[in-house]
């Protein structure tokens, strides 16, 4: 299916001179301004046409995941939210579900209900960066500045709760140590309440926007036989008509009390992915406002031993971060540090499917593709 | 000398008629300063009308209100390290952004900022300007194929069949409105005044263009309505795409190719393609004002409304009056704008240099409005306000384009060229032709 692309000299034979060659190798990136850090695409052009790519990562790997192997449970926490920094608070839910589930513990109720809220508003955001950095690499200056505008808005919410604005380390082990600051119920209701119209603002500039409309429809399509087959998880896998998302599959952190719906695409190409993500911003605001309605009252940590020594085991936990299944495999050898950790980063297992979706299209629609696959580097990296 | 200079000055020729070296010389001069000032104004514009459509300041610290932002730049992009790559051809990476400014400075020979207010004409005006303009692709071309590097040779390659193909579309649109010189309502041909050859069938002259409008009454856009719009709006169309601009800006896009074209470029070279970009978009603009509105032409030119007399000062129509005062007030406003912003700086030291600098110019705006309120000032100025008025409202839409829209692909931008805009452009000059023989 996916031949190996070779940078070096033609396979046919040494005696095609400079001019008559008709295939191109592209250099994309890591230095480029649409692979959103620094992925390297190797592309091999006929003309504008794209005859195949090939993926070169790693320029931010940082080793997450062997950092894990020297570190206590609680002082891996923060680690984890460097690994995809526009959502950290998903990531931090992932690790603290799992650590959780190690222990054979669960946070209290209003523990849980201000999780919800908290990834929720940072799925928005996660949402709002990758709509912003899309449609600038489709040519769409302007929504960038909307989208960040109001996802600042988020920003400030998160470092009222927390303190920190991008890697929050929102929750520990076992629920959360901040409780509600005053007043917050009542703006992240007032948040909401100025989200939706600009939610149909953002809609407004695009969705029925010609040049958007061609620039995505048809463009990076991927069947959902095929999603399945390469892992591919989240929006990816829902636009392509796959109605799977881990919250209602899989109900973690009183997903399962919370009326909400999820959006689904037909034709699997980049503009069902662009509505069904806008379509997700809508539904996420639905959950907020319903978790925030119902925020019990509380303990907000659970009890749980000062030195956390786990038994000896292992556990894998998903949950549905905003750019897929994010899954934290973790084996406990009984001391106070893992044995192993592995992350299932949901940007690296779709970032597989970018051969499949590019090949025989055209330049323009590989940074279309790498924007619609909403990936994040220092998740693929770690 | 005074008496030479009035007496030069009330001719009703361009020096290049006139055949006099010394003021063509003069204009050329003063027309290559005005565009490189208004290439610098127009950065300036750009980024602050961008920035306030995408509710940002922009620029906010160099000068009041970032007003010196263009001049540090311009230093910046001087004195920044001439690079050029080691795998280059020097000697056309050293070429390119010449031809590429030539070319688009020579443009500006025959474009006419007032009946006498062009370097010179010619009876091949429009030609001359299509054919110049056109030439900046060989630039591009050099520019993409020196650098020896991947990403400037796909956009220059981008480029060239890019402007080749909008040009077919953009000459037909042309033709369509040169037709219409030789085409007035009553049907009869008009004898142009000016220096081309009075055939009987209509001018290229760029200055006979637009007195054809002035004869007729009507701008072309207006003419054999709706034809005249349909061509003005595919000239519009394709001419944005010929300057590689939004939503066209495929040669350099930026979330693709890197720079495009000129990717390898750094510093003064830089500085040379961006300063031909814009004088080739104030180029391409001229073109549509001088083809379809009317060049200097004010609006409501027959319309001269109600006569009245102020001692020493005028003499004529309301309209006429109000007309020539224009300009003068456009400045007030400006200085007024700037003096109401003096007032709301807060009054701390930091805002101090702002705050005066902020009044200066002023002043100096408000100094300029006086000046123009002189009648021999504002009369002269006339032609040249109403001429810059258009284009700048042209220069406004290139920056609502780029706020707006998101960027063509290839294929697509080839299919908007030759299946939607030449068919089109090619109907539109057929129907203009047999509706102008008709009637």
């Amino acid at each position: 299916m996916t031949e190996p692309i070779s940078t070096s000299s033609n396979p046919a034979g040494n005696d095609r001179t400079f001019l008559d060659s008709n295939e191109l190798i592209l250099n994309m990136g890591p230095q480029h301004p649409s692979t959103h850090g620094v992925l390297r695409v190797i592309l091999k052009l006929d003309g504008e046409k794209v005859r195949g790519t090939e993926c070169v990562i790693g320029y931010l790997h940082r080793g997450v995941e062997k950092i894990a192997e020297n570190r206590t449970y609680a002082m891996f926490n923060p680690y984890v939210d460097r690994m995809d920094y526009v959502a950290s608070v998903s990531n931090g839910l992932g690790y603290c579900l799992a650590i959780e589930k190690l222990l054979n513990t669960e946070a209290p109720l209003r523990a849980q209900y201000i999780r919800v809220i908290m990834t929720e508003l940072n799925r928005l955001a996660s949402h709002m960066v990758w709509l912003g950095t899309h449609a600038l690499d489709i040519g769409a200056m302007t929504p960038l500045f909307y989208t960040f505008r109001d996802r600042e808005e988020i920003l400030k919410i998160f470092e009222k709760y927390c303190g920190a604005r991008l890697t929050t380390h929102a929750f520990r082990i076992g629920g959360c140590i901040y409780e509600a600051y005053e007043g917050m119920e009542q703006e992240i209701l007032d948040y909401c309440t100025f989200l939706e119209p600009k939610i149909d603002e953002y809609e407004q500039l695009l969705t029925t926007n010609r040049i958007w409309v061609e620039r995505t429809r048809g463009v990076g399509f991927i069947s959902g036989e095929d999603c399945i087959a390469l892992g591919v998880t989240g929006p990816v896998l829902r636009a392509s008509g796959v109605k799977w998302d881990l919250r209602k599959a899989q109900p973690y952190s009183s997903y399962e009390k919370f009326d909400f719906e999820i959006p689904i695409g037909v034709n699997g190409d980049t503009y069902d992915r662009y509505l069904v993500r806008m379509a997700e911003m809508r539904q996420s605001v639905r959950i907020i406002r319903q978790a925030v309605a119902g925020l019990p009252a509380g303990p907000i940590m659970a009890k749980i031993p000062k030195v956390l020594k786990p038994p000896v085991g292992e556990v894998y936990v998903s949950i549905e971060a905003p750019k897929g299944e994010l899954g934290y495999f973790v084996v406990s050898d009984g001391s106070t540090q893992p044995y192993r950790i592995r992350v299932r980063p949901p940007s690296f297992v779709n970032l597989q499917a970018l051969d499949k979706m590019v090949r025989g299209q055209l330049v323009a629609d590989v940074v279309a593709v790498i924007g619609t696959l909403d990936i994040v580097l220092g998740e693929v990296d770690r | 000398m005074l008496q030479y200079l009035q007496g030069y000055l009330s001719q009703p020729v361009t020096p290049g008629e006139a055949g006099n070296y010394l003021w063509a010389t003069v204009y050329i001069v003063i027309v290559i300063t005005g565009i490189s000032l208004v290439v610098l104004a127009m950065n300036w514009g750009e980024r602050k009308a961008l920035a306030h459509m995408q509710v940002r300041l922009g620029p906010m610290r160099v000068g009041p209100h970032g007003l010196l932002q263009p001049f540090a730049d311009a230093i910046k992009l001087m004195t920044k390290e001439d690079i050029i790559p080691d795998g280059a051809d020097k000697l056309v990476f050293w070429l390119a952004p010449v031809v590429i400014v030539i070319t688009a400075w020579t443009t500006f020979l025959v474009v006419p900022f007032g009946r006498t207010h062009a370097i010179t004409d010619m009876n091949i005006g429009v030609l001359f300007m299509l054919g110049v303009s056109s030439l900046s692709v060989l630039g591009i071309v050099m520019a993409g194929w020196a650098s020896n590097s991947s990403y400037p040779l796909m956009g220059s390659l981008r480029s060239s069949a890019q402007m080749i193909s909008y040009e077919v579309a953009m000459g037909l649109a042309v033709v369509s409105a040169i037709l219409m010189t030789g085409l007035s309502d009553s049907g009869i041909y008009l004898h142009h005044a000016g220096s081309t050859a009075a055939s009987g069938v209509g001018t290229l002259s760029m200055i006979g263009i637009v007195e054809a409008q002035a004869q007729q009454g009507t701008w072309f856009i207006f003419k054999f309505f709706p034809f005249g719009l349909i061509a003005f709006m595919i000239f519009a169309i394709a001419m944005v795409a010929e300057t590689n601009r939004a939503p066209f800006d495929l040669p350099e896009a930026e979330s693709e190719l890197v720079a495009g074209f000129h990717t390898e470029y750094s510093g003064f070279r830089w500085s040379l393609f961006m300063l031909a970009e814009y004088s080739g978009m104030l180029a391409v603009s001229s073109i549509a004002v001088t083809l379809w509105l009317g060049g200097w032409l004010r609006p409501f030119a027959t319309w001269h409304g109600p006569q009245i007399v102020i001692p020493h000062y005028w003499q004529g129509g309301a309209l006429d009056l109000a007309s020539s005062l224009l300009p003068a007030l456009i400045f007030f406003l400006l200085a007024l704008v700037c003096l109401a912003g003096v007032i709301r700086m807060p009054r701390i030291p930091i805002f101090r240099f702002q705050t005066i600098g902020l009044a200066v110019f002023g002043l100096l705006l408000g100094f300029i409005g006086l000046v123009l309120l002189a009648p021999p000032v504002r009369d002269r100025i006339q032609d040249i306000f109403w001429f810059t008025m258009k284009i700048a409202f042209f220069m406004y839409m290139y920056i609502w384009y780029r706020a707006t829209f998101p960027r063509y692909r290839f294929d697509q931008l080839m299919r908007v060229g030759w299946k939607v805009l030449l068919p089109v452009a090619l109907g539109v000059l057929i129907v203009t032709a047999v509706v102008g023989v008709l009637r």
